[in-house]
């Protein structure tokens, strides 16, 4: 079959510095184009160094109906990637062969403006996605009753919940009907009912036969819609194939065995955050280092970590996550919250996860931290984050007494879910009632 | 490639497809629909390219809702709203008048000189404040730019033809100062029409050009009231281009100064300077094409250094 999405040779190519220069100034241009005769050879000396390649070497074909994920760490080229089939920016080389209309969402309510009213930016936000005016009158009463505004749709949007503006957005892009839809991580808005449900209508447009492109972090939803998942690392497609091998792939990368990673060099954080890390460790609860726990043991996670520069209310920890990519819990050590500045120096954070919790699986820890550097209130957890770079499994060692007693041959099943707690259960006789 | 209809079969397809088989079906049905050839190809752009018609033609809505935005915007929260059309240029008028007209004693043809200065303060008005906001217009819709396509021509284009509604509304205080000094209509005034156009051309084109300058070098947004002031002066506002005699042709190398002229011949009936018109819609084209192509040639990073 013909690929709806030819790409080939893809690349482009960013100049360095340009994040704190977002702008030349006249002056600049014109002192530079004066000297520029005496300056070419040195230019062109700087310029190898003073550019990278956001995304290079990309080759893929997507065929008609295809549902795509695509997965990769900050950085390795996802978001530049969408732009470019989106023909937000140019490509540097190769190019890119479109057979259909191409809708991308790459934000949720773009182009809204707080002081029209629900149904202006409807119409406005509509627009600047590319549908015609009778396209969206003919669907305009699914976009309001999807959004669940109808009472609100003549007050202007600067008036809306934050809920009710994402559920609009959202509801207006949804119900845009084109061959290709490109769609960057915009489910991480709104409340879990309204993420279920634009789960749901993702689905649904995949299921109409329509091609689409989802990025996102959360390995759950990629699973759920998409067979078929791309992976990107540092600018090239690292892998392409089906999605479970794929995201597995993907989660474990880097994992080591046994239980300690040591950084050398020492990790560096993201975004310029002045945290280090040098190690981490699991053990039991002795401090033996294992990978291997039974459900009832204690593993102990311990972090080597150091702030090189001083730091606001810094927290460092980790996520936790099935190796199938459900995150089970997420646990920060922020003995450091009410020192406000912390001074630079080598610290090490430890906690204990207790016994009786988690169920039989495999697990991974992915370690990260956060902190404020100067902006206020810049919160976020994702800023620091390593990938999961541990991994242990929990056997169920057969004696709690909730343990799976199966039919013989039956030993390899499991209970389901992510928790198996020993509750304490009461049990009472209950006194007969006659009617 | 009608992308209309391919639309038309999608829809059509998946209503009928049974849910087993559904994405299969559709799909199949996809792939018959589509075009041979690709709709969209995106390579790396020479310096140099031509208008996209069709695009611009596609987005023709979009135009027509950004005009509306910004329309619906303007006077939102404000206590005289849609009057400050007119506030503006009469206020300015007013002061001119006693300034120029009383004090100065400025020279106007024989023509009032509220009547002269308003005529000049109109079209001027609506060119300054179509120019400015354009210029602006890119730098304010950086969200729009980083996150979604479009031919990015719409927006300063929108901010000019926003402009023509102030325009229009000011049109009205205009007519009431005619009737008031008695001023009798000839055919001239059917210039009128041409002139708006030429002016708002000249808008477009100045507006785009600045517009795409601003988004690399952020001095514009400074240096554009600047700009504007020194022009108003060099444009035949308060006094008339008579006053310059045989350097007359200095003056109107601004394309400005044939249009305020012009303007005031066709509502005032006084004669029309037509190598004056001819010379300000030559510039008004060539400074269109001009700022076309500048514009295309700078708009594809825009998405980048914004």
């Amino acid at each position: 079959m013909l690929p709806i999405i030819r790409v080939e040779n893809l690349g482009k190519q960013y100049r360095l510095g340009a994040a704190q220069v977002p702008y030349a100034t006249l002056r600049d241009t014109l002192a530079g184009t004066i000297r520029a005769p005496f300056q070419r050879r040195r230019r062109r000396a700087q310029n190898s160094s003073n550019t990278f390649w956001a995304v290079k070497d990309v080759n893929f074909e997507i065929a008609p109906g295809e549902v795509v994920g695509i997965i990769g760490r900050n950085g390795a080229g996802k978001s530049t990637l969408l732009k470019l089939l989106s023909r937000i920016t140019e490509p540097t080389t190769g190019g890119i062969d479109l057979y259909g209309r191409v809708a991308s969402l790459l934000e949720v309510g773009t182009g809204f403006h707080p002081e029209l009213t629900g149904r202006e930016n409807i119409f406005l936000n509509g627009a600047i996605l590319g549908m015609r005016k009778t396209e969206i009158e003919s669907r305009f009463d699914e976009i309001v009753a999807f959004a669940e505004i109808d009472k609100f749709i003549d007050t202007p949007v600067k008036h809306y919940s934050s809920g009710m503006y994402v559920r609009l957005a959202f509801a207006v892009a949804a119900h845009l009907q084109p061959e290709i839809l490109i769609v960057d991580e915009v489910l991480a808005v709104g409340d879990s009912a309204f993420q279920k449900k634009c789960l749901g209508k993702m689905g649904d447009v995949a299921k109409q036969g329509r091609t689409v492109l989802f990025v996102s972090h959360n390995m759950d939803a990629i699973r759920r819609l998409c067979p078929k998942t791309l992976w990107m690392d540092g600018g090239r497609v690292r892998e392409v194939g089906d999605t479970y091998q794929c995201v597995s792939n993907y989660l474990l990368r880097g994992v080591t065995e046994g239980g300690r990673v040591a950084f050398s060099p020492p990790y560096r954080m993201e975004n310029n955050m002045p945290v280090i890390l040098h190690a981490v460790e699991i053990s039991d609860e002795a401090g033996k280092l294992t990978t291997l726990f039974s459900t009832r043991s204690a593993i102990r996670v311990r972090i080597e970590w150091e702030n090189v520069a001083p730091i606001y209310k810094p927290r460092i920890g980790f996520v936790m996550q099935t190796s199938d990519g459900l995150d089970v819990l997420t646990a920060l050590d922020a003995n450091s919250w009410d020192i406000e500045w912390l001074p630079p120096g080598r610290r090490i954070s430890t906690c204990l996860i207790p016994g009786s919790l988690l169920n039989e699986g495999e697990y991974v820890i992915d370690v990260g931290g956060d902190g404020n550097t100067g902006h206020p209130d810049v919160f976020d957890f994702s800023r620091g984050r390593t990938g999961a770079i541990l991994r242990f499994e929990v056997e169920d060692d057969m004696t709690l007494p909730n343990k799976y007693y199966g039919q013989e041959g039956f030993r390899d099943a499991r209970w389901p879910g992510v928790l198996l707690l020993n509750l304490p259960w009461q049990q009472e006789e209950a006194a007969l009632e006659f009617s | 490639m009608d992308v209309s209809k391919n639309n038309r079969m999608l829809g059509a397809a998946a209503l009928r497809a049974s849910a087993s088989t559904a994405e299969t079906k559709v799909a199949s049905q996809i792939h018959q629909t589509l075009p041979d050839k690709p709709l969209v190809s995106i390579r790396p752009s020479t310096s140099w390219s031509p208008l996209n018609l069709r695009d611009l033609w596609q987005y023709r809505d979009l135009l027509y809702f950004l005009v509306l935005r910004d329309i619906k915007v303007r006077y939102k929260q404000t206590a005289l709203g849609v009057a400050w059309a007119v506030v503006q240029p009469l206020l300015t008028m007013l002061i001119f008048s006693f300034i120029f007209g009383r004090l100065a004693g400025i020279k106007t043809d024989g023509i009032p000189y509220p009547l002269f200065a308003y005529a000049g303060l109109l079209s001027w008005t609506f060119f300054a404040n179509a120019v400015t906001s354009s210029g602006n217009s890119l730098v304010g819709s950086a969200n729009l730019i980083t996150k979604v396509y479009f031919p990015r021509l719409l927006i300063p284009v929108a901010a000019v033809i926003a402009g023509l509604v102030d325009f229009a509304i000011a049109f009205v205080l205009l007519a009431v100062l005619m009737v008031y000094y008695r001023v009798e209509l000839t055919w001239q005034i059917l210039m009128l029409p041409v002139l708006m156009s030429l002016t708002t051309l000249l808008a477009v084109g100045i507006g785009m050009w600045l517009s795409a300058l601003n988004v690399k070098y952020r001095d514009i947004r400074h240096a554009l009231p600047f700009l504007i002031q020194l022009w108003f002066f060099a444009s035949p506002i308060i006094y008339p281009a008579s006053i310059f005699e045989q350097w007359r042709w200095l003056l109107a190398l601004n394309p400005m100064a044939g249009l305020i002229e012009g303007y005031r011949a066709a509502l005032y009936g006084s004669p029309f300077d037509w190598a004056m018109i001819a010379l300000s819609a030559g510039l008004t084209l060539t400074l269109l094409i001009y700022a076309t192509f500048t514009f295309r040639r700078m708009e594809k990073s825009f998405a980048d250094i914004i």
